[in-house]
């Protein structure tokens, strides 16, 4: 590990770490135009967390440490995932520490956390957030685990930083069970985020609520690491399904101008998802909570026909 | 490995990969509209292959097929079964004997039998389309399942009307698609049987008052 | 000193635990002695026999004859990889078990002290003897031994029914058990006689007596370990007893088992047949499947980790069969990382489920409650207990950096190869199979949640709970042991699959540590590093230093107060503990999904009722499919044969006289 190496990893993830409330602001911003009103100031999100960083805490008395740990732990999670995944360029140091299967334990990780801290002040929202945040988790994982056999068949492996070197540096095939697995890794993600048609991150309603739940007790600090840690998660979903599907211009070394001309490419290519995912929130509804199985056993299903579809299609020709 | 697909056989592939997931889509399809305007994309994209495999093997005889079966099956009976949705009166949900998740994994299970089955057969073919006989297998099973697990009537007509899709995909692929008279012959039957299931709707309709099969239980002995 | 064996450290080790084991009977009621010395002194003695277990990993098989047993047949004993490994195991699982026990056990809880000393220790002598034994013989010995002495520990409290009731479904399952596994020995004997273990590796069988004796050994090996369908004692045994106990037959006895299924189809039968993997996959599915769906929506904490620990023998069933059909199709590199997986998720099992029901001891003993919908809020009163069991839930989810996280991985990364398998159909369903192993991961998470939520945090369900007491020094001594075990195995992957390879390369002729040896400890990357890689300790790391340094750059940066008051709840002005979630509620969505899986009885009040009751029973289908047929079907032929039994003495005497005669007509020259 070098020490242009580290400086190359520590530039990522403050890019992360910065870029991460703009996306959300730029998906805000878009929805809004979609819906025909005028949206909030792009830097939005970045008001809000100076806010609330300035806000007292306030939590209720039987709150124990869990509750006041778990916003840290979730956010360093959220920032271990976004310094793995090759935003950037593929061989920064932190990316051998985990490949795709430990990303999604990260996250499940993070998840655990945040539903036991719902747990712990004892009301009925708290744990209404956590079962369903579980149901959610417990749904997506099969899916989730498809779509990385999928693209790990393709390229013999499961390290991200593998992943993205042998499918940008191949000719151009059109794969068709890569746009299944792209399919099914969009629902997953919709999922896993808290979108609609998962869930509405901005709704005011509990009993429509999954995400927000959770963290209804949360003020101060701590919401402000929650809400950022879950920008974090959107960012990092992102350039994940952007480094298994759409990997051109990822640098390959450390060098600091690779970075530095990987970055316009990085920034257009998450403006586009921010466009398509405000597209996808703004023409479909919420669906009832238990309708969600169906909508993630069709991820389930995308994938597994993909998988299907590079066995008989793809490798006897 | 990439230099050793062609354009035209990935082409070939993605649209039977298209044809694979609107044939599981027309499974997991609650509403009746947008049921039938998945299967006019259906023949689309069926025509769009065999658009690919005449193109690139020169067989004039393919034009015309492609050309037929973009105009029956991709405009043609989609906008008879529109008319007879509207006429009918009909725009309910489907309903299905078995529950939408469970009738898709019986779905992947019948995939995979057919790509098993299929695999041995497509090695002994020639055409660059073999790889897609397995599809094609898997389209007419899923289309049956479809037959098999609706209650209503129309879904069961654009099940039947799918098998055939999935039988031309096979013979596009195995064979660079089947000799004209025997196509003619098959689309002849096609239609007729449709005829025939629309003048049976609407006799189940005046007898029943409803276009729900299941109605047809109480024609039994006893 | 210096020419003795490792095995014979561990026979010493043995006799050991039955010299502390008999001093317990001498005083049964000086409850100081037992537990301030004698259970120490066994706990000393399972530290010592892990040490020399780790030690006599890679060396030579030893072999020992004890001069007891049968005329022909004396005992022989055998120590190599394989159950070094397992040894390992035992010592260091029942070194924790044993110091908590010291603490645990008190006044006036059914049997005496001393006869619980003496039942323990035996029955961790017998467990080290099963896995010694290198003849039919003495593992039977052993294996009843086993099974008897855990039964007495069963029912320590036999005051009450149900334990009773447990205890007696328990000995009966495992006696059905053991016949099939005496059956399977003696068919792979092939008729010679020869009952060593020697002999039967050097036995040829036929294909059919082969898998005649494989199947034998999954029924037999598999009504100890718990897989469906013959898994029902399991949830009734397991909360009945004392917690040591259950956490002792949880992460120790359950893994013999595993041990004698490892040995019957990888060493003893000799090759293998490829469905033999299937067969145990598919079991091993429906079992961990089953286990976790159950685990979910149980209301008693004990039953809770009981079906999770199904669940958990399910996986190492599923590792099992994907081992075997690699091995099969000599992919042996691949069947080396399944088999690794199969070791990893034995040892972790021992740490994180052994800690998890020792906490539910501390807070039985605390509370006196062992039903979810009497608990809560209890990180409180009870702190030590409390963050330990989080490392027990956040290993057995599976997650990173602890222990289950690596042997799920592992697992995952054998199955990720499986589109390579020469076989059509296998290729492609197993890879199916892998997303249900994802989903049962997942799901446990969702039980281990729900177990820690409920349990520990919230407000407290009742007000009795706010007099708990944590546990004690000695408790907490063999609490903090077992977690720092699941640490270690979580953050050190590398170094512990390079001490256990010596037993995948005895039992597959290869294993992964040449392949890792070009990685530092703190890499684990057993095919190679563009393959797949995993660096606990950076994860630990950076957790770690996210919250310390985070915690800093806010209160540097901004400020660090807090105010307490009433939870924000919506503006709910009434904020009662009946209102958070019961554990019924929690696992609603679990019911209503996977509502087939479950025989339920549910009874929902109406507007009407006056006193509106809601109650919901979740009982196990197959108690209902097949014990109570065949229960009803045994009666039957017993009530056919009670009828020989006419009471009359002339009737008796008819039978003599009848037998004489044929036996007159027959026997004659």
């Amino acid at each position: 590990m070098s020490i242009s190496g580290l400086l190359a990893q520590l530039f990522a993830i403050a890019l992360a770490l910065f870029l991460a409330p703009l996306l959300t602001g730029w998906v805000n911003q878009c929805r809004a135009w979609f819906q025909n009103r005028t949206a909030p100031p792009l830097l939005q999100p970045y008001y809000m967390l100076h806010k609330l960083f300035h806000k007292d805490v306030v939590i209720a008395h039987g709150a124990s440490a869990l509750f006041r740990f778990a916003p840290f732990i979730v956010f360093g999670c959220m920032l271990l995932a976004a310094a793995i995944v090759p935003t950037l360029s593929t061989d920064l140091p932190f990316a051998p520490a985990a490949d795709t299967i430990a990303l999604v334990g990260v996250f499940g990780l993070a998840r655990i956390f945040i539903s036991l801290a719902a747990m712990d002040v004892g009301t009925s929202f708290g744990s209404l957030g956590g079962r369903r945040e579980m149901l959610i988790g417990f749904l997506a994982e099969p899916a989730l685990l498809m779509v990385i056999f999928t693209t790990a068949m393709i390229s013999q492996s499961t390290s991200v930083a593998t992943i993205v070197e042998t499918l940008a540096h191949r000719d151009f095939v059109i794969y068709p069970s890569l746009a299944f697995a792209g399919i099914a890794f969009t629902f997953v993600s919709l999922a896993e985020n808290a979108r609609v048609p998962v869930d509405n991150p901005a709704t005011h309603l509990e009993l429509t609520m999954i995400h927000e739940a959770m963290i209804l007790e949360y003020s101060g600090r701590h919401l402000a690491l929650i809400e950022w840690a879950s920008s974090l998660k959107l960012y990092t979903y992102s350039c994940l399904g952007l480094a298994l599907f759409f990997p051109w211009g990822i640098a390959q070394g450390d060098d600091f101008l690779g970075l530095l001309m990987a970055i316009p490419l990085l920034l257009l290519k998450l403006a586009t998802g921010g466009v398509a995912l405000a597209l996808i929130e703004t023409v479909n509804a919420k669906m009832r909570i238990f309708r969600a199985p169906e909508f993630l056993g069709t991820a389930f299903l995308l994938a597994v026909l993909g998988l299907l579809v590079r066995l008989l299609l793809e490798t006897r020709v | 490995m990439s230099a050793a697909i062609p354009l035209s056989t990935q082409l070939i592939n993605l649209c039977a990969s298209v044809i694979l997931l609107l044939a599981f889509a027309m499974l997991a399809q609650r509403r009746v509209m947008p049921l039938i305007n998945l299967f006019a994309y259906q023949g689309l994209t069926l025509a769009a292959s065999t658009l690919v495999v005449a193109f690139t093997t020169h067989q004039a005889h393919l034009y015309y097929s492609a050309g037929l079966t973009l105009g029956l099956k991709g405009i043609l009976l989609p906008w008879i079964l529109h008319r007879l949705v509207r006429r009918l009166y009909v725009k309910w949900d489907v309903e299905s004997l078995i529950n939408i998740p469970t009738t898709m994994l019986v779905g992947i299970g019948l995939v995979i039998i057919a790509f098993n089955v299929a695999q041995p057969i497509s090695l002994l073919s020639h055409t660059i389309s073999r790889g897609t006989l397995g599809i094609a297998l898997a389209t007419v099973m899923l289309a049956f399942l479809m037959m098999i697990t609706r209650t209503k009537a129309i879904p069961q007509v654009v099940g039947f009307l799918a098998m055939e899709n999935g039988l031309f995909l096979a013979a596009t692929s195995a064979t660079y698609g089947m000799p004209m008279v025997v196509e003619l012959g098959i689309a002849l039957d096609v239609l007729v049987g449709a005829i025939i299931l629309g003048v049976f709707f609407f006799q189940i309709r005046e007898q029943f008052d409803s276009l729900d099969i299941r109605h047809l239980e109480r024609l039994k002995e006893h | 000193m210096s020419d003795l064996l490792s095995i014979d450290l561990l026979l010493i080790a043995a006799s050991a635990w039955l010299l502390i084991g008999l001093g317990g009977l001498a005083a049964p009621r000086k409850l100081l002695f037992i537990s301030r010395v004698l259970f120490p002194l066994g706990a000393l003695v399972s530290v010592a026999v892990g040490l020399v277990a780790l030690v006599s990993l890679g060396q030579t098989p030893e072999v020992a004859v004890l001069a007891i047993g049968l005329p022909d047949l004396p005992f022989h004993l055998r120590l190599d990889n394989l159950n070094a490994v397992f040894a390992l195991l035992l010592g260091f699982a029942s070194a924790g078990i044993s110091i908590y026990s010291a603490g645990y056990f008190r006044k006036g809880e059914g049997a005496a002290p001393g006869l619980l000393c003496l039942e323990y220790h035996l029955f961790l002598a017998s467990m080290l003897m099963v896995l010694l034994a290198d003849d039919g013989y003495s593992f039977m010995v052993a294996w009843e031994s086993m099974a008897l002495s855990s039964f007495f520990l069963v029912t320590t409290d036999h005051r009450h029914e149900e334990i009773r009731r447990a205890g007696y479904l328990y000995l009966l399952i495992a006696h059905v058990g053991a016949i099939a596994i005496l059956l399977s020995f003696g068919v792979m004997t092939g008729g010679a006689g020869d009952y060593t273990f020697a002999a039967m590796r050097t036995q040829h069988l036929s294909p059919f007596w082969a898998s005649v004796a494989y199947l034998l050994a999954l029924f037999g090996f598999g009504a100890k370990a718990g897989l469906v369908p013959v898994h029902v004692w399991l949830p009734e045994a397991h909360p009945a007893a004392p917690s040591p106990v259950s956490a002792m037959m949880s992460g120790v006895m359950l893994k013999t088992a595993i041990y004698g299924l490892l040995r019957v189809s990888f060493d003893l039968v000799g090759s293998t047949i490829w469905w033999w993997g299937v067969a145990a996959m598919a079991v091993g599915l429906v079992t961990a499947l089953f286990g976790v769906l159950y685990s979910t929506v149980q209301s008693d904490m004990k039953r809770l980790l009981a079906y999770s620990s199904i669940e958990n023998i399910g996986l190492l069933a599923v590792g099992i069969g994907l081992a075997l059909i690699f091995h099969t199709y000599r992919m042996d590199a691949l069947a080396a990382l399944a088999m690794t997986a199969v070791f990893y998720h034995c040892l972790a099992h021992a740490g994180f489920k052994s800690l998890l029901f020792l906490c539910t001891g501390s807070v039985l003993h605390a509370t006196h409650e062992r039903s979810l919908g009497k608990l809560g809020g209890l990180i409180h009163r009870m702190p030590w207990v409390a963050w330990l069991a989080l490392a027990g839930v956040i290993a057995g989810s599976g997650l990173p950096p602890l222990s289950g996280f690596v042997s799920e991985w592992l697992l995952l990364q054998g199955f990720l190869f499986s589109p390579g398998l020469p076989h059509p159909w296998l290729n492609m369903i197993v890879p199916v199979a892998a997303a249900l192993v994802a989903l049962v991961a997942a799901l446990a998470g969702f039980a281990m949640v729900k177990f820690y939520g409920i349990v520990f945090l919230g407000q407290m369900r009742e007000p009795g709970l706010k007099d708990a007491q944590d546990a004690g020094v000695l408790e907490r001594i063999g609490l903090v042991w077992l977690a720092v075990i699941t640490l270690l195995l979580g953050v050190l992957p590398s170094t512990v699959i390079t001490l256990i390879d010596a037993a995948t390369r005895q039992l597959l002729g290869t294993g992964l540590a040449e392949r890792m040896a070009d990685h530092g400890w703190w890499m684990l990357a057993p095919i190679s590093a563009d393959r797949a890689s995993y660096q606990p300790l950076v994860f630990l790391v950076t957790i770690v230093l996210s919250v310390l340094i985070g915690r800093q750059l806010v209160r540097r940066f901004y400020h660090g107060r807090l105010r307490r008051t009433q939870a924000w709840d919506c503006g709910y002005w009434f904020q009662s503990p009946r209102a958070q979630d019961t554990a019924e509620g929690f696992s609603q969505p679990i019911r209503r999904i996977f509502g087939p899986a479950f025989r339920m009885e549910r009874h929902i009040p109406s507007i009407r009722d006056e006193q509106p009751i809601y109650s919901v029973k979740v009982e196990d289908h197959f108690w209902y499919w097949l014990y109570l047929p065949v229960a009803r079907l045994v009666d039957a032929i017993s009530g056919l044969i009670v009828r020989v039994q006419g009471g009359r003495i002339a009737i008796y005497l008819l039978y003599s006289f009848i037998t004489l005669i044929i036996l007159l007509l027959v026997a004659r020259p």
